[in-house]
């Protein structure tokens, strides 16, 4: 059994309510780091920690937090991204329904770390009652004396609030979160001006991923140096992964960055292997951004290495043979699935969460969802699979926000590992519509 | 005061200069295209990315390069820096790139639209991008609307640059006007379709880079090549009274506010200039408008060079 430092309480009774979390050692951090630290010596912890961010990107926390500038007599805010969007992903989710005082505590020890005197909880719409759940706790919190005024009498003052947003991915973009916060249109921002120096009311404002928050806790509990124990190389610690597909045991997990994707799909501990005994034919690690790998690159990498469930082992061989941990959406498809079914799915995604501003993506991911529909419907032509994979490039890297980004990587992705299932799809136009290709071939590899 | 090397030409400009306006201080071929970008309105820029460049050096400090392309329009320069504009394959690509994609739904009625002759995406696909498309779908399409008396939305030719957004929000003492919706399907809108009623409402019309909001006291009045552009001046007591009258012999066929090459006013004009005045007599007429753009509407002084076909 690898250790849990997040969830580790996430199934007791009553975790939820205050006295529980309390009893089974919550709030002890605020304690520690209110009562006997200062706020440089919190982000000093996370830095040493090594803890890297969940949402997606991976930087480095502690680096984040360094970063935020200072400037007398302006208030900075701490932002939790709660926004979860990302399809695959439901990891927050889980945590914020089953124990919520983990991110209350955690935005407490965060804020007093960064300065903050009010937070903010940003919440997709969709968790409409998790807004309950969080105000409840929230609500406990305050009663106990753990919010408001002149905390454990250490004179630091936080107000927290939970908003929730209107149901938009593009609300996980930070600046289009921050946009979102301040009553706007979500629209990202143009950076620079980064938010640690012009966020929230333009002041230094720092975002981060809710597991992100909630690592802190055991990171000031047991120490950076413990934290950072738990891991391979630059992936310390535990991450959360939601697992979902055509595997046996789908779910929340929260795993060690040291055990494989070979003992993580098939383990008992975790996926239990592909339902039905069947083979696995692809997947997505990260969540739907993220490159999709082949069924030859999911255990292995090119090179013939075990890969690991790592921000680096994931990444390797880049995005000719590698993908990403991203969010930690993992997703696994058996040999019946449709990859360019699953392309088009996700294109449409896109081109429906794409906020419009710039052009390349707004008109781009409706381009690419309307060619991958033609496709996927035996309605496509050779020329198409090149005409996707040039869209995709045009958009890629030439936007505002990594949206665009996000939208093409998955197309040329799957262009890239799949194309003679593709092709099938423009030869084969009938049997496109009733069966599925199955396994893609192992290309053979140039000596 | 910071140097920086666009295309191989070297220009001195104040601090804060983004990339574009050195650019265009600099003037000649290297000039980006931008169709969001508007100098007189805060926050515009950033969207449409035709204006992308390449940062090779990032400064004489830091001179390592900008790993992405970068807007223009939003990046000032620094001491130092090198730019790749015209002269970089990345670039021309990147920018036939947004072309197409701003020309993919776009309803390319050029023979229909009050625009043509003075549009910014025909220039850009004159300039910049290919002859041919590879879009095969129905186009998005949306009903033509009036807001108000004076103004026409035709939402189909929209490129979605925010100018006018931007404009009322302002320039207008209330917006009445934004964007709803998100992705392809968003679209300009009047809140719950209340008209636009700002005495400088009608400068919409003028910072539209395409036909999407025209002026509907002059729809199909006539094509804008036909007239002359007089700059003439009245005595408002509103705005400035400094704008442009397009004659056609004796009669005043509309009036607009005066815009630089870049096509960017910088003294807007109220509506009843816009609209009321249209009798010879209520203007002083100074003499005929130079319009330095290489577009139809000056193909009575044409530069012979700009014609070549390419
Ligand atoms: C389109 C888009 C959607 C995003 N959605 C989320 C999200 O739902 N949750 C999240 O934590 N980060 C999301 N991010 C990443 C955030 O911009 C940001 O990097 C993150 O919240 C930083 O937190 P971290 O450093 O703790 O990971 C998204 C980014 C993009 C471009
Ligand atoms: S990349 Fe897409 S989502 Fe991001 S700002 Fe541009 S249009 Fe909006
Ligand atoms: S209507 Fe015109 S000015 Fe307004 S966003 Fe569309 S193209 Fe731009
Ligand atoms: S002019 Fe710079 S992005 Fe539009």
């Amino acid at each position: 059994m690898g250790r849990k430092l997040l969830l580790e309480h996430a199934q007791v009774p009553g975790i939820n309510t205050y006295e529980v979390y309390r009893k089974h050692g919550g709030y002890r951090s605020v304690e520690k780091a209110l009562k006997s630290m200062t706020p440089d010596e919190v982000v000093e912890e996370v830095k040493k920690s090594g803890l890297r961010g969940r949402g997606g990107a991976g930087f480095p926390t502690g680096m984040k937090w360094s970063f935020l500038a200072k400037p007398e007599g302006v208030p900075r805010y701490l932002c939790c991204n709660a926004d979860e969007s990302e399809p695959g992903t439901f990891k927050d989710r889980y945590l914020m329904e089953k124990i919520p005082h983990l991110l209350i505590e955690g935005m407490i020890t965060s804020s007093y770390a960064l300065g903050a005197n009010t937070s903010y909880i940003y919440i997709r719409g969709e968790y409409s009652w998790i807004v309950f759940i969080l105000e409840r706790a929230i609500a406990e919190a305050y009663a106990n004396g753990w919010l408001g005024k002149n905390i454990l009498g250490s004179g630091y003052d936080l107000d927290l609030y939970v908003n929730p947003g209107a149901g938009a991915y593009i609300c996980g973009e930070e600046t289009a979160l921050i946009e979102s916060l301040e009553g706007k249109r979500g629209n990202p921002r143009i950076k620079p001006p980064f938010p640690a120096v012009k966020g929230l009311w333009q002041s230094p404002t720092v975002v981060n991923n809710v597991e992100t928050i909630a690592a802190v806790v055991p990171i000031i509990n047991d120490g950076g140096e413990e934290y950072a124990k738990i891991g391979i190389g630059k992936s310390t610690g535990t991450k959360l992964i939601s697992a979902s597909g055509n595997i046996n045991k789908p779910g929340v997990y929260e795993i060690e960055m040291s055990i494989s994707v070979e003992e993580f799909i098939y383990s008992d501990e975790w996926c239990g292997g592909i339902k039905g005994g069947k083979r696995i034919k692809a997947c997505v690690p990260g969540g739907s951004s993220v490159p999709i790998l082949p069924h030859y690159l999911i255990t292995k990498t090119a090179a013939g290495e075990t890969r690991m469930m790592t921000y680096e082992s994931l990444a390797d061989g880049g995005f000719a043979s590698g993908s990403m941990l991203g969010s930690g959406g993992f997703i696994v498809y058996d040999e019946n699935q449709c990859i360019v079914r699953n392309t088009w799915t996700f294109s449409r995604f896109y081109a429906h969460e794409s906020c419009g501003q710039c052009s390349p993506c707004r008109e781009g991911t409706g381009w690419l969802e309307k060619v991958l529909n033609r496709l996927e419907h035996g309605q496509g032509k050779m020329s198409d699979i090149d005409l996707l994979a040039d869209v995709a490039k045009k958009i890629e890297g030439n936007t505002i926000c990594p949206l665009g980004d996000a939208a093409a990587w998955p197309v040329s992705a799957a262009i890239r590992h799949f194309r003679e299932e593709f092709e099938w799809h423009v030869n084969e136009r009938t049997a496109c519509m009733e069966r599925n290709y199955g396994l893609v071939s192992e290309p053979v590899a140039a000596v | 005061m910071p140097k920086v090397t666009i295309d191989g030409q070297t220009i001195e400009v104040a601090e804060g200069t983004t990339i574009l306006n050195a650019a265009r201080q600099a003037g000649g071929p290297s000039v980006p295209p931008a169709m969001c970008y508007y100098s007189s309105l805060k926050g515009s820029g950033g969207k449409c990315r035709t204006c992308l460049v390449k940062v090779t050096k990032g400064s004489e400090k830091d001179p390592r390069p900008m790993p992405k392309l970068v807007a223009s329009c939003q990046t000032p320069v620094m001491d130092g820096m090198e730019v790749a504009s015209i002269s970089d394959p990345q670039v021309t690509t990147a920018r036939a790139s947004v072309t197409e994609f701003l020309l993919i739904n776009h309803p390319l009625d050029c023979p229909i639209c009050d625009q043509a002759g003075e549009c910014h995406l025909q220039d850009l696909a004159f300039e910049h991008g290919k002859s041919s498309t590879r879009y095969e779908f129905e186009r998005r399409t949306f009903e033509k609307i009036d807001i108000g008396p004076y103004i026409k939305l035709h939402m189909t030719r929209c490129i979605m640059c925010w100018r006018c957004v931007y404009l009322t929000q302002q320039l207008t003492p209330e917006r009445v006007h934004g964007i709803i919706g998100r992705g392809d399907h968003a679209e300009i809108s009047t809140y719950i379709e209340r008209s636009v009623e700002s005495e400088f409402s009608g400068n919409v019309i003028d910072v539209c880079p395409v036909g999407a909001l025209t002026d509907r006291t002059f729809r199909f009045k006539s094509r804008v090549w036909f007239l002359n552009p007089m700059d003439a001046h009245r005595d408002c007591p509103t705005c400035s009274g400094r704008a442009v009258v397009w004659m056609y012999g004796d009669q005043i066929y509309r009036v607009t506010a005066r815009k630089d090459k870049y096509g960017e006013v910088h003294e807007f004009i109220c509506n009843t200039c816009r609209f009321d005045k249209k009798d010879k007599n209520d203007w002083t007429i100074e003499g005929a408008r130079n319009i330095d753009r290489h577009s139809v509407i000056s193909q009575g002084h044409y530069d012979e060079s700009a014609l070549t076909v390419r």
